[in-house]
């Protein structure tokens, strides 16, 4: 494990593991995209608007699940100081911020037609825009130090705090009174949902875990060849 | 034509759903590409500045 989190292992295996990556990204979007599209039923209530369920689950799901990687990562980063720890910490972000927008979006998409408004200022709604701010807060915080070694230590410390909101979107459902349904899939018992809905919703949030896992090892090589760079300026500079 | 009709009009709620994926289109497009311009050009600084190495 800490071998293969050496920098230019990584730089290795990422670089094979990439394209199977990226197909595979491709075909489950695609499968999810024409069963959510095509095959799935309308459900009996909503009709077709529950399709919007297709884009607006994984999005949640992902929006949770990233900030959890970009928390650990952070751990691993304050406590071993491995260099390439921060690095999938910081490159995490701009992703899960995106899931976290497209969340946000689509459940206002799905919100109107369903509840009669675009939003509500309830728990859910709140603590998933709360989320969102800490993405940003936190990119925003990381590009605030000269030395970047410092602005990555404030960034770690703030996604560990951070931490707290998860559990809070979590059980927001339960804890209070909310518009939002509560969990259908990830509960005790068996999920409440159709088969022929859940298979695509499935196939769907698994398409976007590996889409996630794509472009997180992508511009993890993207920045490990900017310090490169960065090394390699310096010994221009100095030679000069 | 009329099952395209049908399937485009997602059963009166097209202006909800196809926002909705369009968003997702947007969104994950957009990082999508962000990601592969600034691989591509960290590609091409790296090889030129390991050139001047030479």
């Amino acid at each position: 494990m800490l071998r293969l989190a050496n920098p230019n292992r990584f730089m290795q295996w990422s670089a094979k593991l990439l394209p199977g990556c990226a197909i595979g990204t491709a075909m489950l979007l695609g499968l999810g995209t024409w069963l959510a599209l095509f095959v799935s039923p309308a459900d009996y209530q909503q009709g077709d608007a529950v399709r919007i369920m297709y884009v607006h689950v994984p999005a949640a799901w992902m929006a949770s699940f990233v900030y959890a990687i970009m928390a650990l990562a952070s751990a691993v980063a304050l406590i071993w100081r491995h260099p390439l720890a921060d690095i999938a910490a910081q490159q995490s972000a701009p992703l899960g911020a995106g899931f976290t927008l497209l969340c946000l979006v689509s459940g206002s998409l799905w919100g109107e037609p369903m509840w009669g408004t675009w939003w509500v200022w309830d728990a859910r709604l709140t603590s998933v825009l709360v989320l969102f701010f800490l993405y940003l807060g936190y990119i925003a915080l990381i590009n605030a130090f000269d030395d970047p070694s410092r602005g990555a230590r404030a960034g770690a410390i703030l996604a560990l705090v951070g931490v707290v909101n998860l559990p809070i979107i979590k059980f927001s459902v339960d804890w209070w009174n909310t518009l939002h349904q509560p969990a259908s899939v990830f509960r005790l018992g068996t999920p409440t949902i159709a088969a022929s809905m859940l298979w695509p919703l499935l196939i769907m949030a698994l398409g976007f875990t590996l889409f996630f896992v794509t472009l997180l090892l992508l511009r993890m090589r993207s920045a490990l060849m900017a310090a490169r760079l960065r090394a390699l300026r310096l010994q221009e500079s100095q030679a000069a | 034509m009329e099952a395209v009709d049908q399937f485009f009009a997602m059963g009166g709620y097209a202006r909800f759903v196809w926002p909705a994926f369009g968003v997702a289109v947007v969104v994950m497009g957009g990082l999508l590409a962000e990601s592969l311009l600034t691989y591509r050009k960290r590609q091409r600084e790296l090889k030129s500045a390991e050139g001047r190495r030479r």
